[in-house]
């Protein structure tokens, strides 16, 4: 199965630009679906992105994220050629991972 | 501030406001809305009108290109993909009922059919092909439809729309009508298209740019943030009459396929740019 995590990465002048689309619906837990019942809370709670097994990124996400999230992020002290592993747990303990390399 | 005024005057004088157009042709009629659109907006290139809005705002073109890296429709196209090469209960597919298996086709539909004398849209001719298979139809104005149908899309990405109406009268007829509605005046608030489309185009209405004529079908379906979700054209023919607190005419209604018909034959000689994002 495909992976969840699109993510591209560039390297200029030291500093790393990412960019990630994950697929996920993101559920608040508030909305009802058209019988009427409530559709379970399904979201991301944590995803991260580790460098040299260090951690550059991590985002604490909830219900107030929307589905399919857009990530943009910066970080320093990586360089092109470089692997990074990004990865996230949901709050039904679901996950996903997928390594980019930096271009 | 007077010169402000004088130049806004002789501005107004110099360009004609296309209000219904006076050609006796639709090429005529597209080469007026090209020309009026040129002149109104001297420093958008030709091509760039299928852009809308982000060819005449700067900051909300940047947002929409850091956007397209991974534009929020991605997974609706590789579900539209799926979908699209998915055998009917028949064994047959898709492929089977278009030209060229329905791969690089987007750029000529709208198109009128002759015999049955009535204009057939993408959305149509997918339905057209589920149910001469056997298959139940889908709803036209978001899901499953929109996803096939922006697939298709995506796959004439970049091919000049190439729309034709034949010089018979049924074809005439139905882009006179098309003309006519978008021309016509229509609800509580009494616009009409045009009136913001034609005459308003790059002005703001509340918090949304208004987009040219020249384009606009080009980027359909189209993911609205406000939908958050892929939507067909005729999602947003309904939408748009709402706005003027009009009664909207059901999705693929003649009315509505009419209107397709006139509006993508204006856009004629621009990119498919489908799917695409908007606010």
């Amino acid at each position: 199965m495909a992976s969840s995590i699109r993510v591209r990465a560039v390297q200029n002048g030291g500093v790393t630009s990412l960019k990630a689309l994950v697929r996920h619906p993101m559920d608040s837990g508030f909305v009802k679906d058209s019988a009427g019942n409530v559709i379970p809370a399904h979201f991301i709670q944590v995803l991260t992105i580790n460098h040299n097994d260090k951690d550059v990124f991590v985002a604490h996400w909830g219900p107030a994220v929307s589905k399919d999230p857009f990530l943009e992020c910066r970080f320093e002290g990586a360089k092109k050629g470089d692997k990074l592993t990004i990865s996230w747990v949901d709050n039904k303990g679901e996950s996903d991972s997928t390594t980019a390399t930096i271009g | 501030m007077l010169k402000a005024k004088v130049i806004l005057v002789a501005l107004g004088a110099a360009l004609v406001v296309p209000q219904a157009l006076a050609g006796s042709s639709p090429e005529e009629d597209r080469k007026e809305v090209v020309e009026y659109f040129k002149q109104r907006f001297p420093d958008v290139p030709f091509k760039e009108f299928v852009n809308g809005q982000y060819a005449l705002d700067d900051d909300r073109r940047s947002q929409w290109e850091s956007l397209q890296d991974f534009p929020p429709y991605e997974f609706a196209v590789a579900d539209g993909k799926e979908m699209f090469e998915a055998a009917f209960a028949n064994g047959k597919t898709y492929a089977s009922c278009f030209e060229n298996g329905g791969i690089g086709v987007r750029q000529n539909y709208p198109y009128f059919d002759t015999e049955k004398k009535e204009v057939i849209t993408l959305e149509l001719a997918i339905n057209r092909c589920r149910e001469a298979n056997g298959e139940k139809p889908l709803r036209y104005k978001k899901g499953d439809i929109a996803s096939i149908s922006a697939y298709m899309a995506s796959t004439s990405k970049g091919k000049a729309f190439d729309i034709k109406v034949p010089d018979e009268s049924a074809a005439l007829a139905a882009y006179q009508d098309g003309k006519e509605f978008y021309y016509s005046r229509r609800g509580q608030l009494n616009f009409s298209c045009a009136s913001c489309h034609v005459q308003n185009a790059g002005n703001w209405i509340r918090a949304d740019l208004l987009s040219p004529t020249l384009g606009q079908p080009s980027n359909f379906p189209v993911h609205r943030s406000k939908w958050g979700e892929l939507g067909t054209l005729h999602r947003r023919f309904a939408g748009c009459n709402n706005n003027v607190r009009a009664e909207p005419l059901p999705a693929q209604s003649s009315e509505y396929r009419n209107l397709e018909y006139f509006l993508t034959y204006m856009s004629n000689g621009l990119p498919v740019v489908g799917p695409a994002t908007r606010p």
